[in-house]
């Protein structure tokens, strides 16, 4: 019986885990899946929204939450502006694919090692009234540390969803997908649409930021865990397919809980790495792939 | 250069270095050459795959890791002599290469790249969990006392280094001459192209990733000894990964000089910022560093000597006509 | 009829996921025979040469070149074997020269012959036309030089078949005219010739036989004026 409570909660806890990863993937599923731009940085945007939250709450005592939605027009910005930089570089010379890889490698390095200098390798976690709770359902312990990341990423991926379906612009992101000619016709400066969608793509990093250090302590260097995480869920998720990546998110996140509560938590990152080899060794398109 | 002045030059690096253990008192100058050469190779062989070739590779840390935890198994097993260590780390190191070779059939561009991080995570995972090398904890190892010829071990260390690191630029010089490297550079400007023109596509990429992979373990095997602590966070470090790309990337990516030139300078660069700032802002430096050259310069420091050279060769012409 | 192919496509299917980009396509190219391959976008043209020339391996179905069963071999075999192309969209080998360009096919599939590289190079360029360019970088050539290129590169590598993928689409008339010479001149030379194309003049104009695909199917085979009088042709291009 112990052993089935066990398989529940780590279930359960797989489930919340995965809507989480949603909210950390989102940004990869938009830049990489509809731009095709290798933000393997986007986990370190992550993190440094972890950071915003800490020092907002440290300080100030705000809600992470709360933060991360402040906060998201500041992250657009620089998502823009960081797009900006990348399109003059490498994106109009035509250079984008691996040089581009080497700009995000470095701006990932940057950011991490400022993070490093600026608070050092403590780990760093937030107070709010509501983390510490839980509650059960049978023999399932649900802990709002994990129950809230959960909720609120379910409802940025719905967000983002509706946003990209129903909206102008959102249809303009996806036709820049599928070709910029389409695009043109629709009257739409594919600059400017690329531009929109990767400053979404680095604002759900604020979001997903506060949520991480919710879920538990942080530290600098831990975006390197996430970069195969996000990729894993991305490339999973079918490249671009909002509830694809929802769907994939929620895999990576049952298989590393079920990896962790029987095998140990040190084996946990190996996962979704693994996961992610597998994927792409398999099946490159993704499990809802085009 | 020919042939006869490169050798001639890597035997007077040789001397020069032998010479220089004979003077040299202050061991702290054996200590951070050690980590510049060290660079030397793993910024060279990245380069074969990524500068020849075209493969970004993010997993340095996985093949430098293994090759010093083959190292690490060899003294707690079988108190196995350095060269012992050396020759096992670069088989090992090397098998991974040839493994990761295969599956750039599948994989290409930046998944490939990504694919190689996934390698050094789910690597370093497996050696954090692996009790026999010390699993997290880490493990310390006893640095033989002198070596024979040199008074000191870290010296005798040091002069291997310098001969790894010659061992390595002769291979890429050798590479980037012969037919193999015609034939890699095709296969980075366009594969599909490459293959259809005749280039054995896959066999040359086996070799690339396989000579890259028996570089980098090479680097590995002697740092058990040289470091004498080995734990997975530090052999594992992004900063391998950072430096060995970064390096032919701001020396010059399509040449053997380049990463020699890269890594001279960045390595040094570190070693003093380490001494006299600190070492996570020299960190910093180094990738600010990589992002001003990756857009402003993107053939590096070669490429821009190039440039300036032929334009003032030009200049010359015009003068004199 | 079988026994005289010099290229021999036998029944070669291609899927890709659910998508059957070729069912069972046969034809047979005769040596040195202009053959042209056409039909209407997304009819499995260009699937077909990818699988003759081997960057794609057929799901079904053999190809057989010069007698030799070549189903299964990677393409720098084929390459090697006398089988050449250009692309569509050219792929030129962009950090090196035009001369660079064409010494990887002669070093690697060219079969020997160390010495004179230099000059049968040369030799190639002169008769594109492109003797001028020979030291210039491959990247900064115009449209019609890369598309002369392509060719040039193909040549190299010493083909006894030469598969030419719309090696003159977006090009002008005389531009095409250039293009053909070149070609009906390679032929001259006895090198069999498999032409993809849409620009149609080009294409009754320079083949012996045709070939038509639509949807994955071979749907008619012939001389120039029994295609350009085929009830099926007509519907393929125009719809019903």
């Amino acid at each position: 019986m112990v052993w089935l409570d066990l398989l529940l909660n780590a279930l359960a806890a797989g489930i919340l885990l995965g809507g989480f990863y949603a909210a950390v993937s989102l940004g990869i599923a938009l830049a990489f899946g509809l731009l095709d731009i290798v933000n393997i940085a986007h986990p370190v945007f992550v993190m440094l929204g972890s950071y915003v939250a800490y020092g907002m709450n440290a300080r100030f005592g705000f809600d992470p939450i709360l933060t991360g939605l402040l906060f998201t027009p500041v992250f657009y910005a620089l998502g823009v502006l960081l797009y900006r930089v990348y399109y003059v570089s490498f994106e109009r010379k035509g250079a984008e694919s691996l040089r581009g890889l080497v700009f995000f490698f470095g701006v990932l390095f940057i950011v991490e090692v400022s993070l490093l200098l600026a608070f050092g390798v403590d780990y760093r976690m937030v107070e709010a009234r509501y983390i510490g709770e839980t509650f059960q359902i049978g023999p399932v312990g649900i802990a709002f540390r994990l129950l809230v990341p959960c909720v609120v990423g379910v409802a940025l991926t719905g967000a983002l969803y509706l946003f990209l379906s129903r909206t102008f612009y959102g249809r303009a992101i996806q036709a820049v997908a599928q070709d910029s000619f389409a695009l043109r016709l629709m009257g739409a400066n594919p600059f400017r649409v690329k531009g929109i969608a990767f400053g979404l793509a680095i604002a759900t990093a604020a979001l997903a930021g506060a949520l991480l250090i919710m879920i538990g302590p942080v530290e600098p260097a831990m975006n390197r865990e996430y970069i195969g995480r996000v990729f894993a869920v991305a490339v999973l998720g079918g490249m671009g397919s909002i509830g694809g990546t929802l769907v994939a998110a929620i895999i990576v996140g049952v298989a590393e809980s079920l990896t962790s509560t029987f095998y140990g938590p040190s084996w946990g990152v190996a996962v979704s790495f693994g996961v992610l080899l597998l994927a792409l060794a398999v099946r490159p398109s993704g499990l809802f792939g085009r | 250069m020919g042939a006869r002045s490169f050798g001639a030059v890597a035997l007077a690096v040789v001397v020069a270095g032998l010479a220089v253990t004979r003077v040299l008192d202050n061991q702290y100058y054996y200590f951070a050459g050690y980590v510049v050469l060290q660079y030397v190779v793993l910024a060279t062989a990245w380069n074969i795959l990524g500068g020849y070739t075209g493969y970004v590779n993010f997993g340095t840390p996985a093949f430098f890791a293994l090759g010093a935890y083959t190292a690490v198994v060899l003294i707690q097993s079988l108190k196995a002599p350095l060269a012992i260590q050396l020759v096992a780390g670069a088989i090992i190191s090397g098998l991974l290469g040839l493994a990761l070779g295969y599956l750039t059939l599948r994989l290409r561009g930046v998944f490939f790249s990504i694919a190689t991080l996934a390698l050094a995570v789910v690597l370093q995972t497996m050696f954090i969990n692996w009790e026999y090398t010390g699993g997290a904890r880490g493990i310390t190892l006893v640095r033989p006392a002198s070596a024979p010829l040199f008074g000191n071990y870290v010296q005798f260390l040091f002069v291997v280094m310098l001969g790894l690191a010659v061992l390595a630029v002769a291979t890429a010089w050798w590479i980037e001459r012969s037919w193999i490297g015609r034939g890699l550079t095709a296969i980075r400007d366009n594969e599909e192209a490459a293959e259809c023109m005749g280039v054995p596509t896959l066999r040359l990429k086996l070799v690339a990733t396989t000579v890259s992979g028996v570089l980098m373990g090479l680097a590995g095997a002697p740092f058990p000894y040289y470091v004498t602590f080995v734990e997975p966070t530090s052999v594992f470090d992004l900063n391998y990964a950072v430096n060995s790309l970064a390096m032919p990337m701001i020396g010059g990516s399509t040449t053997w000089i380049g990463p020699v030139i890269g890594a001279v300078l960045l390595g040094t660069a570190q070693q003093i910022a380490t001494v006299t700032i600190s070492s996570a802002l020299n960190l910093l430096l180094v990738g600010l560093i990589l992002v001003a050259f990756v857009i402003l310069a993107p053939e590096g420091i070669v490429g821009l000597v190039q440039r300036l050279a032929r334009r003032s060769g030009e200049r010359t012409r015009r003068s004199g006509v | 009829m079988s026994a005289e192919a010099f290229l021999d496509v036998q029944g070669v299917t291609k899927r890709f996921g659910g998508f059957q980009a070729l069912s069972a396509v046969s034809l047979q190219v005769r040596q040195g025979e202009r053959f042209g391959l056409i039909g209407p976008n997304g009819s499995g043209k260009t699937t077909l040469i990818n699988c003759i020339s081997g960057t794609l391996r057929t799901d079904g179905g053999r190809i057989v070149f010069a007698d030799q069963d070549i189903t299964t071999l990677p393409a720098h075999r084929r390459t090697r074997l006398g089988i050449a192309r250009s692309f569509q969209i050219p792929k030129p080998f962009t950090s090196m020269t035009v001369l660079q360009n064409l010494m990887i096919p002669i070093e690697y599939a060219g079969r020997g012959h160390r010495d004179g590289v230099v000059d049968e190079a040369m030799g190639i360029l002169g008769l594109m036309g492109l003797a001028a360019k020979a030291h210039v970088p491959s990247a900064a050539l115009t449209q019609i030089e890369m598309r002369k290129l392509e060719l040039a590169r193909a040549m190299a590598a010493r083909p006894r078949l030469l598969v030419s993928d719309e090696a003159m689409a977006g090009l002008s008339s005389t531009e095409v005219d250039d293009i053909l010479a070149i070609l009906f001149e390679l032929n001259q030379r006895g090198i069999t010739i498999v032409m993809i194309e849409h620009i149609m003049r080009a294409v009754m104009r320079f083949s012996e036989r045709i070939a038509v695909l639509d949807a994955g199917e071979k749907i008619a085979e012939g001389g120039p004026d029994e295609i350009l009088a085929d009830k099926r042709v007509e519907k393929a291009y125009l719809g019903e």
